[in-house]
């Protein structure tokens, strides 16, 4: 398998976007050592002499893609995954930085996508397009089996290719010209999104933050949820729970005074809800269990984490026809726009996994597969806690949210890397809020993740 | 809370909180109707109309309606119709069974796309143009690589569109911001270049009388209109842009359905990597239109005005915005390159051909002007005068086939309706002879019928 990089940290400026081209690692597993073959990598930094006498268009490039800081986050930690492994070939290195799931798909799941690819075969079983918004008995099984008690109908269901997709999707309908604010730390991709479709400013060092956007710290000291008197209004308000990466999950309690702050300012919430099944306590699984949340949240949600569908690809938004722009325009109707124009449906195949995973026996299925994921949080809290360290998530969450207090994040993550050979996620990634901070995911085959912990408690022994 | 009907290995049981039920019927009593305090995406209210098939999905369901024995034909939205060779399938099949061992399982994938499948594009299709795998982004197909492209470029940018043209990219354009209002008069959005393209300008726009726009979107073979640009033609193109300084998106999707020897790639054309993008498809090409999969190549000579490398703002945006194509529809994909499942697919496409050689021999034989259905699954038919809604709906009401207005696709396809070649042998022989009987026996109440709307 061939690794490429060449790019150490201090090549990345706020032009430069260097990639990994070509990568099919694969990243679960086995702790063998990865041979590496020809390397492939482009890079970008600084306009290179030959270049600047090369042709040029006269298209400007997108100003709000130049505001982007650095490389998103996860192929950041890749590329130093892969620098690491360039740097020791024999190491043994144990990811638990990507949340990427290492379990294989249960039998029921991938028995039911393997019959709809034969079927494409067939003539009786051929289809080609299917509805954008998602084929029927999917959206009929998501609404049954997530939110029967809540009064979602099947058609405020949209089936997708993924949270993150969809993430960007939302960002198409609402536009330039909205507001948004986010837990700090968070999920990269809103950040990010909201970035690239122009609602924000410049990135202000000094702070980490970018302009425009309204972080809403979340710590320990406040629990994990905003103080929504100091929060000042926006238009969207991206709130994940059980939260990526604190794995913090927001009470009842928490999520009524959330819903009624939306109301009072007249503001949506988006609502992501991806990590819901991981949830061990008696929290809310979905926005909508919240009364009047339908008149003001949309709610995102992925098989990714739940079916090992990381590769697979499939998720859900839901968009209930309550929900209103300022002038009355229902949110469902635009976003079905967007869906209908910018995108062309999920997979048929892996539609169809999705409807097994929807049987009892999928879901049966799908809770072992979390349960044993949730196991690995356990240990891997334990290892923490018996190092003296302060530790959260870990509870509701396949993320470990480990305090190092006055530490630079991104240097305990080199520091972990080096002397452990474990890849983790620096806090900082996450936003400001995140410094100090270490997430460590829970994905992982066992014998990996006690492997991680012996070595983690060496370290820090 | 999950209803589950036989398992118990949920941590919490389901349960209506009394106080969330009289909260709710509160609700329901007030009925306030909140409205956020959220404005509309005003580029969103640009929009005139819905996405055009969908549009033509609702006439077709109220068509059926209307008269549920109705045998209904749809040649309207290009919908493949039939089964993926074996060959592809089975690997598809293998690779999600593959899911649930230890060996074959598989995470996320690179956004930009498997490996060996990148490499395999660009060996299959630009071996000789030099493309590298490295330039080459998998995805879940080109409407969403337009989508995305859109994103990339940005609301500061001006393009230019073929006129009749798939109406992705003008619907995208204005969603993203860079068009301006509707003009009802013109039938076309302010700030867009429409480039007509008709069978007086031989299909390919008069580029002498074509302003500069940043990005021109080039389709060939076309959708609807069907035509393949010569070599000649791509050569002023690519000229054209290099001139302005402009970017081609260049949309292959069809290429495979060239008959003749017109360019299958834009990157046949010297010049073209500092100058154009190109995306296509693996929906026409192997019936995967449901699968979802499809690829961009951006070349890394491509330069915005600063000289920053388009590819990098690209691959910016596909790992940020996307999460790769389904590894299934890869490994699909895959399969569909090797030298057996390319054969198979062969056949496909030269099956919808012949379904195309039949509507064409049908139309011409009415004395109609027929254009495309040679190097397309399409097949452009002119009605000098006509709507093309009306002609639509006449088609739609006296023969139970479904058809896509050429207005669909904006103003340059007023007179027009398109007819897509797929669909099975038998069917399109049946819609051939139904059509028949239609335009030769009301031929002369056609000719009135259009003058008079």
């Amino acid at each position: 398998m061939s690794l490429m990089n060449s790019l150490s940290t201090s090549m990345i400026s706020s032009s430069s976007s260097a990639f990994l081209a070509a990568t099919s690692f694969n990243s679960r597993t086995h702790i063998v050592s990865v041979p590496v073959k020809g390397i492939n990598v482009f890079k970008c930094v600084a306009t290179p002499q030959e270049q600047r006498t090369a042709y040029k268009t006269k298209v400007s490039r997108n100003e709000n893609i130049a505001k982007l800081q650095a490389g998103y986050l996860f192929p950041e930690v890749a590329r130093r995954r892969a620098a690491h492994l360039l740097k020791y070939p024999n190491a043994q290195v144990i990811s638990l930085g990507i949340g990427d799931t290492t379990e294989p798909i249960p039998d029921v799941i991938t028995s039911a996508m393997a019959k709809r690819s034969h079927a494409l075969s067939t003539l009786e079983g051929y289809s080609g397009y299917g509805a954008e918004q998602g084929e029927k008995a999917l959206r009929a099984a998501l609404n049954s089996v997530f939110y029967s008690d809540f009064g979602i109908e099947e058609d405020d269901l949209f089936v997708s290719d993924g949270a993150k997709c969809d993430i960007s999707r939302l960002q198409v309908v609402f536009g330039s010209n909205v507001t948004m604010a986010v837990q700090d730390p968070s999920y990269p991709a809103y950040v990010d999104s909201s970035v690239i479709m122009g609602q924000t400013g410049q990135f202000q060092k000094d702070v980490e933050k970018y302009a425009n956007i309204e972080y809403m710290r979340c710590t320990p000291e406040n629990g994990f949820f905003p103080d929504l008197s100091t929060v000042a209004r926006t238009d969207i308000i991206f709130f994940c729970s059980p939260n990526n990466p604190s794995g913090a999950a927001a009470t009842r309690e928490q999520l009524t005074r959330l819903v009624q702050f939306a109301r009072e300012n007249g503001s949506i919430i988006v609502y992501d809800s991806a990590y819901a099944m991981y949830m061990s306590e008696d929290n809310p699984r979905s926005i909508f269990e919240i009364p009047g949340a339908k008149e003001v949240a949309i709610e995102t949600a992925s098989f990714s984490k739940y079916a090992g569908f990381t590769g697979v690809r499939l998720g859900w938004t839901v968009v209930p026809k309550q929900l209103l722009f300022s002038d009355g325009f229902p949110v469902a109707k635009d976003f079905n726009r967007i869906v209908c124009t910018c995108f062309n449906g999920a997979s048929n195949i892996a539609q169809a996994g999705g409807l097994a995973c929807l049987s009892p026996e999928g879901l049966e299925a799908m809770q072992e597969v979390i349960g044993f994921y949730k196991e690995n949080t356990k240990i891997i809290v334990e290892t923490f806690n018996s190092l003296g360290f302060k530790v959260y998530g870990g509870k509701n969450a396949p993320y470990v949210w480990v305090h190092f207090p006055g530490r630079n994040s991104w240097d305990v993550f080199s520091e972990i890397l080096e002397k452990t050979h474990i890849v983790t996620t620096p806090g900082t990634g996450f936003g400001p809020g995140g410094e100090g901070f270490i997430r460590v995911s829970a994905f992982g085959h066992r014998e990996n993740v006690l492997e991680a912990c012996r070595r983690f408690k060496q370290l820090y022994n | 809370m999950y209803k589950l009907s036989a398992c118990c290995s949920m941590a919490c049981g389901i349960s209506l909180h009394p106080k969330m039920v009289l909260a709710s019927l509160r609700i329901r009593k007030q009925g306030n109707g909140h409205r956020t305090n959220v404005p509309r995406n005003v580029n969103l209210e640009k929009l005139q109309n819905n996405y055009l098939f969908p549009e033509i999905s609702k006439r077709e369901v109220q068509h059926m309606d209307k008269y549920p024995n109705a045998k209904v034909i749809s040649l309207g939205i290009g919908d493949t119709t039939e089964p993926i060779p074996e060959k592809i399938s089975l690997s598809m099949a293998n690779y999600a069974r593959a899911l649930s061992t230890a060996d074959g399982y598989r995470g996320y994938g690179a956004e930009q796309g498997n490996q060996a499948l990148r490499k395999a594009i660009a060996e299959t299709f630009y071996k000789d143009v030099v493309i590298k795998d490295t330039e080459v982004f998998v995805s879940d197909g080109s409407q969403c690589d337009i989508s995305r492209l859109q994103l990339l470029l940005g609301s500061k940018v001006t393009i230019a569109v073929q006129d009749p043209s798939f109406p992705a990219y003008i619907d995208s354009s204005v969603i993203i911001g860079q068009a301006g209002d509707f003009q009802d008069k013109t039938g076309k959005y302010q700030n867009i270049e429409y480039m007509p393209c008709g069978p007086q300008n031989n299909f390919f726009p008069d580029l002498a009388t074509t302003p500069r726009t940043d990005i021109i979107f080039f389709c060939s073979p076309n959708n609807p209109t069907g035509h393949a640009a010569t070599r000649k033609q791509l050569q002023q193109l690519v000229e054209f842009a290099r001139d302005n300084g402009s970017i081609i998106i260049f949309d292959s999707a069809y290429a495979a359905y060239i008959t003749d020897d017109s360019p299958k790639s834009i990157f046949e054309i010297p010049g073209a990597k500092e100058v154009a993008i190109e995306i296509s498809s693996f929906s026409k090409f192997a019936g995967f239109t449901g699968v979802r999969l499809g690829w961009t190549v951006v070349p890394e000579e491509l330069l915005f005005s600063s000289g920053f490398p388009v590819i990098n703002d690209f691959n910016r945006i596909v790992c940020t915005c996307f999460n790769g194509a389904s590894n299934i529809a890869q490994a699909g994909g895959l399969a569909c390159l090797s030298s057996e499942g390319f054969q198979a697919i062969r056949s496909v496409i030269d099956y919808y051909k012949e379904n195309a050689n039949i509507l064409v021999d049908t139309f011409a034989s009415l004395g109609l002007n027929v254009y495309g259905g040679v190097n397309a699954p399409y097949v452009w038919v002119h009605f000098p005068g006509s709507k093309s809604w009306s002609v639509f709906s006449e088609i739609l009401e006296k023969t139970h086939i479904i058809t896509v207005p050429g207005s669909g696709f904006g103003p340059g396809g007023a007179e027009y309706i398109r007819i897509s070649a797929f669909g099975q042998r038998d069917r399109i022989i049946e819609a051939s002879w139904r059509l028949e009987k239609l335009f030769s026996k009301e031929k002369t109440l056609f000719n009135s019928v259009w003058n008079i709307e």
